[in-house]
């Protein structure tokens, strides 16, 4: 087992200090069945401000369960979950809500457009539910679709729009509110080879932008892009392997471990 | 604590919940028009029934406001005849000359006098013959009048012609018959001058009524001039004087009838006021609004039970779109307060719609009838309001369920 690391970006010539955006301490979940099933066991995942991480493994693996609960869609059982230095555990169902509309954006293998609204409405729906300015909606969703290369697609309905670009709606839908977090379940499983391209491509902009991302995939070539990668089997982490990226952000992991915000060791962690 | 609360503004959620609504407009067409059809029917029910209510009302003010009726205090009500010991008292208090003394005062349009004439056990027959097969002769009422009395009734006549004082003052063995009366005695026209027997007394029938608007009994009745009835079956004195006024006349002429009819003892004479025209228009109303009601109240349910049903198949449908909610942001009182407006607004709409169908019908049905349709004003702009009532009722359970659901479950089952 490895300690876990964080980088504050790729190609930081500066050592930055690390900022934990997702701390999981001993993180379990148990599923109320007959018989209960254990979904995660313990599980101890830093995620600090920029990483790139992908988390693969089998179906049924627990991957899905790590995502809701990062993503607070679904409460852990046991240990401590803070995210941006929050304790969940402690929040209202009202306020994790909050704490998604405002910190969290989500990207969904079947990305989960509305079919009758039109795609700038699709985007514009991010920010419906944020403590913002009404203004300038509009002009944001531009922004975003922009970012995602559709800024001629903005009247259109997702019906018309080709898989990789209804993916694309999602990732702008997904940034639009500046989420602190990119939370992404599958984000390829729906494309062709070149739309996936396309989207790891964006990943990696993002990336180098400064936003931290989680993907989950079973796709290898889609978490070998990615910076850390971890292996979830039977709801325990088991793995962590480092990208080429790593290279770069060696400098910053060993500042990070210096400055005590990166921890911990132990059953299910690195 | 960082501040975290989640918001949505009034704006923001009426323009999500109506961009709801026009997802599927046929379908929110369908589902309103059940409240349009219960709120229609409650308008329309209300309105027509004011309206007819209205109108019946208005004829009965009208006849009532315009009848005088004067009888001897002791007098009883028609039916049976009166006792010796009365007619001597009426005798003394109701003369037979009441146009004489009534036409003279101002705002009468007509009167006349009726009383029952003693004809014992007289029994009435068209023609002296035996008819084994059928009934040839019958116990009828015999009624002498004076010849004003048709006026004072608003009478109108089949055929032939009412006794003028000419009759009366002769003595003339005329009657005009009851279209009752004539039916019975098989008399369909006077132009053979038609007789009929009264016991032994052979009279001429000179008429037939078609209808009277008071007195209707008369219409079974053979009528006689008073003076026939006086010389043929002794000293008789009306036992009502009924006056035909001018509208807004009656009662001045009722308070000044009793003076001008027995000036030495108006006491005795107890003079009929006009009925208070506002029981008879809460009677009509009442048994014409409790049955339609019913009807606009039990359709106006079952818009709500459609709405419900309508919003809960769209809360299941919409699973996926509650869950990319949730994950927006979205608090359980947001996703509740969606489904709410929509079918609030829908019932808001069917209220709208319904309260001008309503308000249209009644003006048809008027117009239909050429009556003045009324409706209370409060009526259509309350109905939009009871729409919205019944749109927000018919949306509390599938809201809650709505809100109920877990983000994860609702992103799973709408994938």
């Amino acid at each position: 087992m490895k300690a876990a690391r964080g980088n504050a970006g790729a190609g930081a010539g500066a050592v930055e200090p690390v900022h934990p955006v997702v701390e999981l301490r001993g993180v379990g979940k148990v599923f109320d069945s007959e018989p209960p099933v254990v979904a995660l066991d313990g599980v101890n995942f830093i995620v600090n401000l920029g990483d790139y991480v992908s988390v693969v493994g089998p179906s049924g693996s627990g991957k899905s369960t790590l995502l809701n609960i990062v993503g607070c869609l679904d409460r852990h059982s046991s240990g401590t979950f803070l995210l941006d230095g929050i304790d969940i555990a402690t929040l209202k169902d009202g306020q994790r809500a909050a704490v998604r509309g405002q910190r969290i954006g989500f990207v969904f293998q079947s990305f989960h457009l509305l079919a009758h609204r039109t795609v700038e409405e699709n985007v514009m729906l991010a920010e419906l539910y944020r403590r913002g300015d009404r203004k300038g909606r509009r002009e944001r969703a531009e922004a975003s679709l922009r970012k995602v290369g559709l800024e001629s697609r903005l009247g259109f309905k997702p019906s018309r729009l080709s898989g990789g670009e209804r993916q694309r709606v999602a990732m702008a839908r997904a940034l639009v509110a500046s989420p602190s977090l990119l939370l992404c379940d599958e984000p390829t499983g729906n494309l062709d080879s070149k739309n996936t391209e396309a989207l790891l491509d964006l990943f990696d902009e993002l990336r180098a932008d400064g936003l931290t991302i989680i993907v989950i995939t079973h796709d290898e070539a889609v978490s070998r892009r990615a910076q850390r990668r971890v292996r979830i089997v039977d709801g325990i982490l088991t793995e962590d392997d480092l990208t080429v990226a790593t290279a770069a952000s060696a400098a910053t992991s060993s500042a990070a471990g210096s400055s005590g915000t990166t921890p911990t060791s132990g059953g299910g962690s690195w | 604590m960082v501040s975290i609360k989640p918001r949505l503004t009034w704006r923001d959620l009426a323009s999500e919940a109506i961009a709801g609504l026009f997802t599927r407009p046929v379908r929110t067409a369908l589902t309103v028009l059940g409240t349009v059809l219960g709120i229609g029917a409650l308008v329309a029910t209300l309105g027509v029934s004011k309206t007819a209510g209205n109108r019946i009302v208005g004829r009965f003010d009208e006849l009532a406001a315009t009848q005088v009726s004067v009888e001897p205090v002791a007098n009883g009500l028609f039916g049976g005849g009166p006792s010796e010991e009365q007619q001597q008292r009426q005798g003394a208090v109701l003369p037979w000359n009441v146009e004489d003394r009534l036409l003279r005062l101002n705002g009468v349009v007509a009167a006349g006098a009726l009383a029952d004439a003693n004809v014992g056990s007289s029994l009435v027959r068209s023609t002296p013959i035996h008819d084994p097969l059928g009934q040839t002769e019958f116990q009828m009422r015999t009624v002498a009048a004076t010849p004003g009395l048709l006026g004072a009734l608003r009478g109108t006549l089949v055929t032939g012609r009412w006794f003028d004082e000419g009759h009366s003052d002769r003595a003339d063995r005329t009657v005009v018959l009851g279209a009752g009366a004539a039916r019975r005695l098989n008399i369909t026209r006077v132009d053979n001058q038609p007789a009929i027997y009264i016991g032994d007394d052979i009279f001429t029938v000179i008429g037939i009524l078609a209808d009277v608007r008071r007195e209707a009994d008369l219409l079974n009745a053979v009528i006689l001039p008073s003076g026939t009835a006086q010389e043929r079956y002794g000293d008789l004195a009306p036992s009502k004087v009924v006056i035909e006024t001018e509208i807004g006349a009656a009662q001045l002429i009722a308070s000044q009838a009793a003076v001008a009819l027995n000036p030495n003892n108006p006491d005795a004479l107890r003079v009929g006021a006009p009925p208070d025209p506002r029981t008879t228009r809460r009677k009509v109303e009442g048994d014409v609004n409790s049955l339609f009601l019913v009807l606009g109240l039990v359709s106006l349910v079952v818009g709500a039970i459609g709405i419900a049903n309508v919003t809960l198949v769209t809360v299941l449908e919409r699973t996926g779109e509650i869950g990319l909610r949730r994950a927006l942001g979205a608090a359980r009182r947001h996703i509740a307060l969606q489904f709410l407006v929509e079918s609030t607004a829908m019932g808001l709409a069917g209220g709208i719609i319904g309260a001008s169908a309503g308000t249209l019908i009644v003006v048809a049905v008027s117009a239909s009838r050429d009556w003045t349709p009324v409706l209370d004003a409060w009526v259509p702009f309350a109905s939009p309001f009871v729409g919205a009532i019944v749109g927000l009722v018919a949306g509390l359970y599938p809201s809650l369920r709505a809100a109920r659901m877990e983000p994860v479950d609702a992103l799973r089952a709408g994938t």
